[in-house]
């Protein structure tokens, strides 16, 4: 029973740190990817040096590894948390390293939208931002879903690592209780929950996507 | 309505510059619909875009509706291009609204209120025939749907001009005809400018008043539909026209061609029957005057506007004395003659 209390503790910190590191990520990576896809090159805002800074950022903080990126930014967390330790000190780095990601991936999806909407939309008279707003986002939605669902996947497992310093969450109970003490059954539990969260939010994700997709060839719906 | 003066449109390439339109002039009045044709390649998509400036020429004025479009702020020229639709060949809908949405998307970007948006798109929807397919996506619609859409969505903001970006070439024959017949409508019951590019003759031949041909970025050719069948200027033109009506000769007649007369041979005519002659008896008339057996192998009469043109391939038999002088008949009638060949006369024709 003290397991089980400790089993629904730990999803819980797990769920909210992702959640929490999810939100602040999208807030940061969806506008980023946005502008570093109409920066690019012939695009609707076009501005190369922009593109070229934006892009290498994300490629720097892309090729970190997430665990040494959790403790480099370690001074950091401490200015915005007040603590390197513990389930809010966890969303910093988990944030940090998502929002790159979602910039890349909002890109991607961006990018598939036909030209021949753009062309059409100009030739109505729309300002860039219009385009943005009524062409792009909305036509590049069931990708940006599938983008984002792929992100909180990533999170789910990275949020785990933070375990590791003491970030509390499943990974956390893992490591304490399943590697450090031994205790199989707990382990077998974490990875279970872990699993079945994973699964959960893929199948939430498909289902948005496909809800908002009503192209019939698109590999959404 | 729509006057280009001197337009030129250079592209840099790797390999130097590339010029798609030379000094392009064209005046389309009011009310008019004018028909650009060309083959791939020859500029049309550059010139049509140049129209509203998706592309901007390298040089030249566009004048749409008394306004210089190339003299225009980006903020003025946004408003300029709401007062003109375009339609695309593949209908470019957003996949993400349904076909209300779609159509009130021009509105929408000006502004409009719910109320607004409504009162202007339910008149559209019965225009275009499509108020059954008010909640569809463009996903559940055949391309001649969609392109009706796009036709609502192009006339949404009112325009005084519509340019067409070969908006039938993605659609079947059929489709095409009631999509053109649409724009006539249109164009009568709205008072539209339209300013179409097609590579197809059948569409300037059905909808179009006047046509322009466009070769290598030059507009080569410029006439009213009815006069540019029946008196083409140009080998280009004549080609198209020719394309557009069946006249070749029958495989059995034309492997034994000979170029040059030979005794025992008769000769293989093509005659355009233009400037009114398709409609006289003349090939009975020749063929009791001069006593020749006349073989018709292939022939076509169209009307376009109210002009009545035909192209017709005969093989003339009989003394070969009075062929001449009923090619001499034929040309005095004003029916260009031209000859194809010489069949020896034993072949069955």
């Amino acid at each position: 029973m003290f397991q089980m209390t400790l089993l629904f503790k730990a999803t819980l910190e797990t769920m909210y740190m992702v959640f929490v590191s999810g939100v602040i990520a999208t807030l940061v990576g969806l506008p980023w990817g946005i502008v570093l896809f109409t920066s690019r090159k012939g695009n609707i805002l076009a501005h190369p040096l922009l593109y070229q800074v934006l892009a290498a950022i994300v490629n720097v903080t892309r090729s970190i590894p997430f665990i040494i990126l959790m403790i480099a930014v370690i001074p950091f967390t401490r200015v915005i948390v007040g603590s390197s330790i513990g389930t809010n000190a966890a969303i910093v780095p988990l944030s940090l390293c998502a929002m790159p990601f979602i910039a890349r991936v909002v890109e991607n999806a961006l990018l598939e939208v036909d030209k021949g909407l753009v062309e059409a939309a100009t030739a109505m008279g729309a300002t860039a931002w219009q385009i943005v707003c009524k062409v792009f986002i909305p036509e590049a939605l069931p990708g940006i879903i599938n983008g984002l669902t792929l992100t909180v996947v990533s999170l789910i497992g990275y949020s785990a690592m933070a375990g590791a310093v003491g970030g509390g969450g499943l990974g956390d109970l893992a490591i304490r209780y399943g590697y450090q003490r031994f205790d199989t059954r707990v382990m077998l539990m974490t990875i279970v929950v872990m699993i079945v969260l994973v699964q959960l939010m893929q199948w939430a994700g498909d289902k948005l996507a496909k809800w908002c997709s009503h192209s019939k060839d698109s590999i959404y719906g | 309505m729509i006057r280009l003066e001197h337009i030129y449109k250079n592209y840099p390439t790797a390999r130097g510059t590339v010029t798609a339109l030379h000094d392009i002039n064209i005046q389309v009045r009011p009310g008019e619909i004018f028909g650009i044709i060309g083959k791939s390649g020859a500029g049309k998509s550059s010139l049509i875009r140049c129209v509203n400036l998706l592309e901007k020429p390298t040089s030249g004025k566009v004048i749409v509706a008394g306004e210089e479009l190339t003299a225009l702020s980006s903020a003025k020229l946004r408003a300029a291009r709401r007062k003109i639709g375009m339609i695309f060949q593949h209908f470019n809908l957003l996949s993400s609204r349904n076909v209300y949405d779609n159509i009130a998307l021009p509105l929408e970007l000006v502004g409009y209120s719910h109320k607004q948006i409504a009162d202007t798109i339910m008149p559209l929807l019965e225009l275009t025939n499509l108020i059954d397919k008010k909640t569809a996506y463009p996903s559940q619609l055949s391309g001649g749907q969609k392109q009706r859409v796009a036709i609502a969505r192009a006339l949404a903001s009112k325009p005084q001009v519509l340019l067409s970006d070969e908006a039938t070439s993605a659609l079947d024959p059929e489709t095409t005809l009631a999509i053109l017949q649409l724009l006539k409508n249109i164009r009568d019951t709205l008072n539209l400018t339209i300013l179409l590019i097609t590579h197809e003759m059948s569409v300037i031949k059905s909808c179009c008043d006047r046509v322009g041909i466009l070769q290598n970025g030059e507009l080569i050719e410029e006439n009213e539909v009815g006069e540019f069948f029946t008196h083409p200027k140009t080998e280009v033109a004549k080609n198209f026209i020719a394309s557009s009506v069946l006249h070749h000769l029958p495989y059995a007649i034309e492997r034994h061609l000979l170029v040059l007369e030979q005794p025992k041979t008769h000769p293989i005519l093509r005659l355009w029957f233009l400037q009114g002659t398709a409609t006289q008896p003349i090939i009975s008339e020749i063929s009791q005057k001069f006593n020749l057996n006349i073989n018709i192998l292939q022939a076509n009469v169209e009307y376009i506007k109210n002009h009545a043109m035909g192209i017709m391939i005969i093989a003339l038999r009989g003394d070969n004395l009075k062929i001449q002088p009923a090619i001499q008949f034929l040309k005095e009638r004003s029916v260009q003659v031209e000859v194809m060949g010489y069949v020896p006369n034993d072949i069955a024709v």
